[in-house]
């Protein structure tokens, strides 16, 4: 704990803003029903009002409170894109090292999989496969989760390939350990600062993926805020002028931005351990 | 009449650079002049600020760095205040520089006589035509083979030797009045050194330029330097005419380094009992390549040391991988105690491994960067032993004590150790294991020399304590004198004379043992010339 706030005071401008916002939003995201002035889906007066002192930030296309509608959507939002982002990585990282550290036929099983996956386009194939096995949101964070760690394996595997050829592995090999023992303590540790800068782009990502999905029809069902799909939803009032959509657009690209600080921030620091 | 020649003139140049979210001084006040025909080595170990001082002449600082003060004056020109596109026409023209690497230097997609041109034809100063006269010209004078045709070839298809000349080539294209020579031959083995320092030294003689020759050393700035300037920590140790400071140095520093290379072990006599390992005919290839080990034999008694010793692509490598089991062989055996050793890693149980250790060449990349020095030295230990948390750590201890390193190092991380103590901690896991057997694989060659001297007492020490053989795979014979029992010498994967180190090195030898040996520097001002003139009388007598 000591060293959190010795390591918090050392911090940049820019990742103390980008923690700030992620803290706000985490709670917010926690304390929704609370914070919240009226329910998720509660029609509460015309379409498209401008904000004012009972709706701070308008209406939307049926009539529901914004600043409601998008502290919900915080929650739904955050919630599913950070649990499918956290699968894609467990999956596709683990199975990546391991395929770059044993070679063979497993490393060319895997490989293979991954490039039929690949070949497809995702968001067809997701289309595909959420219209046989229904949009729930479990098989919703699974099916993108899947989908989504192929990009994840090809990344740890290309990272994995390049350390495992580094002497210190060759060491750890001589001395008779097995592979589990080389990808989680030799490969690992020096493969993980990329990873984690992708985590922070891959969380992008999915979250615009599965606002994609739920503009389609197949992803978050209404009356379910999330803040994809309020864009979309709400894109008709760019016409009329109203910046309704921009709300939970600005939402989004905040908190994409401000993971990306602290990610920043966190490379510099170990490119520093490493050097 | 001096101050006529004078070329360049460095006056209490301070240079700083950025670490740890700090300017902190890399070069601390240093006086230095050049004039005309004059050859300046500069000398030091890593860290020295030889090579910073190097680009400063040509007022340039590395990414990170920044000239802080005093003054650089190069033909009545301050540097220090020249404008960008002013240095720009001075560097590379004027000033030119030969970098350590030449195959990291040359643009791979390139052939020589394009990126040679370059410069000429960027400032206007030859036509295509006029470059490639004097590319070839060049190509000429630096020995070169096939002067001609060479210029079209691309960087990987001549030889490292050659690729460095090339890029003295390169630098010599405009007639630079400096040439600043970082390192160059540290990267080739000494018999290619030869071609590139008797090059260097005709073409600097003929053309009357001025040159810095930077080198960690000594022996080879004393071919070719007139004055030497001895640096340490950014600070000037001594200045003065070559002959007389390698004759008799002022200051004790001066002298460490020229006792360096002059370590030379007792010697012991052979022995007659059955060997700790046997090494029997052993033939190897890369996947469907050809073969790269040819009938390769020797045997590792119990407590002595043996090096195996030859130029790149010689196979001493590729000797230590077949051993190790990473390469394995496709005919011969290895016996150790006895016992047939299986070719295949995988196939050889923990507790044979256990019994030979290996030390990489590279300490930087040999220990995890994300381990700290606990867990490297720990892991052997708990790994072999199964031992609890404070049995390991207190080993650890022991551990640390041998290598004469203190428990202050226990959570450290790689990062925040020196080349010389990370390579310590590279001993000290191998001797967790408490082997009977380490291989070393070029174990100091990327440690500054006196570095590399307390390492190789610390191993020699280590061996009178434990009696554990080593096997010392080198290119360096100073390295073999200084503490191989036995030597294999290996040419082109094929051992060429072997036996205890006396014999080996006592005449008469085989031809390579023989260039090999004449190829080592010595500290002596007059052995390139004389060695050049010996090996010419040779070819004629033939």
């Amino acid at each position: 704990m000591k060293n959190m706030i010795k390591l918090l005071k050392t911090s940049p401008v820019s990742a103390r803003f980008g923690l700030i916002v992620i803290t706000l939003s985490l709670v917010v995201a926690l304390l929704a029903p609370i914070l919240a002035p009226y329910g998720q889906s509660e029609i509460v007066s015309d379409v498209w009002l401008s904000p004012s002192y009972d709706y701070p930030l308008g209406t939307d296309q049926l009539g529901r409170d914004m600043l409601t509608r998008l502290i919900y959507g915080a929650r739904n939002s955050i919630f599913i894109a950070f649990t499918t982002t956290m699968i894609a990585f467990g999956l596709g990282a683990i199975l990546g090292l391991i395929a770059a550290t044993t070679g063979g036929w497993l490393d060319i099983l895997l490989s293979r999989i991954v490039d039929i996956f690949m070949a497809f386009p995702t968001l067809i194939l997701a289309l595909m496969i959420l219209s046989v096995l229904g949009t729930s949101i479990p098989v919703l964070i699974v099916v993108v989760a899947l989908l989504d760690s192929t990009r994840v394996f090809r990344l740890a595997r290309a990272l994995a390939m390049d350390i495992a050829i580094m002497e210190f592995v060759d060491a750890a090999r001589l001395r008779g350990e097995k592979t589990l023992y080389i990808v989680w303590r030799e490969i690992l540790p020096n493969a993980l600062p990329a990873l984690i800068a992708e985590f922070g782009l891959r969380f992008c990502f999915i979250f615009l993926f599965i606002s994609s999905l739920s503009f389609l029809g197949l992803g978050i069902q209404p009356p379910t805020a999330d803040w994809g799909s309020m864009v979309r939803e709400n894109s008709g009032a760019m016409n009329f002028g109203i910046l309704c959509p921009l709300y939970p657009a600005a939402t989004i690209a905040l908190l994409t931005v401000s993971i990306n600080l602290v990610v920043d921030w966190f490379l510099h620091r170990s490119a520093q351990i490493r050097a | 009449m001096m101050n006529e020649q004078r070329l360049l003139t460095i006056k209490n140049l301070q240079i700083e650079g950025w670490q740890e979210e700090k300017w902190k001084p890399v070069v601390k006040g240093i006086d230095l002049h050049l004039n005309r025909g004059e050859v300046l080595g500069l000398i030091g170990e890593s860290g020295a600020g030889k090579s910073t001082i190097g680009l400063a002449a040509m007022g340039y600082a590395r990414k990170g760095c920044r000239i802080s003060g005093g003054s650089i004056n190069f033909h009545g020109k301050e540097l220090r205040e020249a404008s960008e596109r002013e240095l720009e026409n001075i560097r590379g023209v004027k000033i030119a520089y030969v970098a350590q690497s030449a195959a990291a230097s040359f643009n791979p997609s390139h052939q020589l006589m394009t990126q040679f041109a370059e410069i000429p034809l960027e400032h206007g100063l030859m036509t295509q035509a006029e470059a490639r006269q004097k590319a070839v010209n060049l190509y000429t004078r630096l020995f070169l083979p096939d002067p001609e045709g060479i210029g079209f070839r691309y960087p990987h298809q001549v030889s490292g030797g050659q690729l460095q000349r090339a890029m003295v080539a390169m630098a010599m294209a405009c007639d630079p009045d400096i040439i600043v020579f970082d390192e160059p031959t540290t990267a080739l083995d000494v018999t290619t050194q030869i071609e590139v320092l008797s090059a260097i030294k005709d073409v600097v003689r003929q053309s009357n330029c001025a040159a810095i020759y930077i080198t960690h050393d000594l022996a080879v700035v004393a071919q070719l330097a007139d004055r030497i300037m001895v640096l340490q920590n950014g600070l000037e140790v001594e200045e003065g005419d070559a002959r007389s400071m390698l004759h008799a140095p002022k200051q004790e520093y001066t002298a460490r380094l020229l006792a360096v290379r002059r370590v030379i072990k007792e010697a012991r006599p052979p022995v007659e009992e059955e060997p700790l390992m046997r090494v029997e005919h052993i033939t190897a290839a890369y996947k469907n390549g050809p073969s790269i080990l040819h009938d390769v034999s020797f045997n590792v008694h119990r407590g002595r040391t043996v090096a195996v010793v030859g130029e790149s692509g010689s196979g001493k490598t590729s000797v230590a991988r077949v051993i190790t089991g990473f390469l394995p062989q496709s005919e011969g055996m290895i016996y150790f105690d006895g016992i047939e050793m299986s070719p295949l890693l995988k196939h050889r149980d923990k507790n044979r491994l256990r019994k030979w250790q290996m030390i990489f060449q590279m300490p930087d990349v040999a220990i995890n960067p994300r381990h700290k020095v606990k867990e490297i030295i720990g892991r052997p230990i708990s790994f072999y032993y199964g031992l609890g948390k404070k049995q390991v750590g207190k080993r650890v201890g022991e551990l640390l004590d041998m290598i004469e390193l203190d428990t202050g190092y226990l959570d450290r991380y790689p990062s925040e150790l020196s080349g010389g103590e990370k390579q310590r901690i590279c001993i000290a896991r191998a001797l967790a294991a408490s082997p009977e057997l380490i291989i070393c694989d070029e174990i100091t060659s990327a440690l500054d020399q006196l570095v590399a001297e307390e390492i190789l007492k610390l191993l020699q020490r280590l061996q009178d304590e434990l009696n554990m053989s080593y096997l010392f795979i080198t290119h360096d014979l100073a390295t073999v004198k200084a503490i191989a029992d036995d030597v294999v010498v290996m040419y082109q994967g094929r051992v060429v004379e072997q036996g205890p180190r006396q014999t080996v090195f006592t005449p008469p030898h085989h031809e390579y043992t023989e260039l090999l040996l004449s190829s080592v520097p010595e500290m002596d001002p007059d052995w390139l010339d004389n060695l050049l003139k010996k090996r010419e009388q040779k070819e004629m007598n033939k």
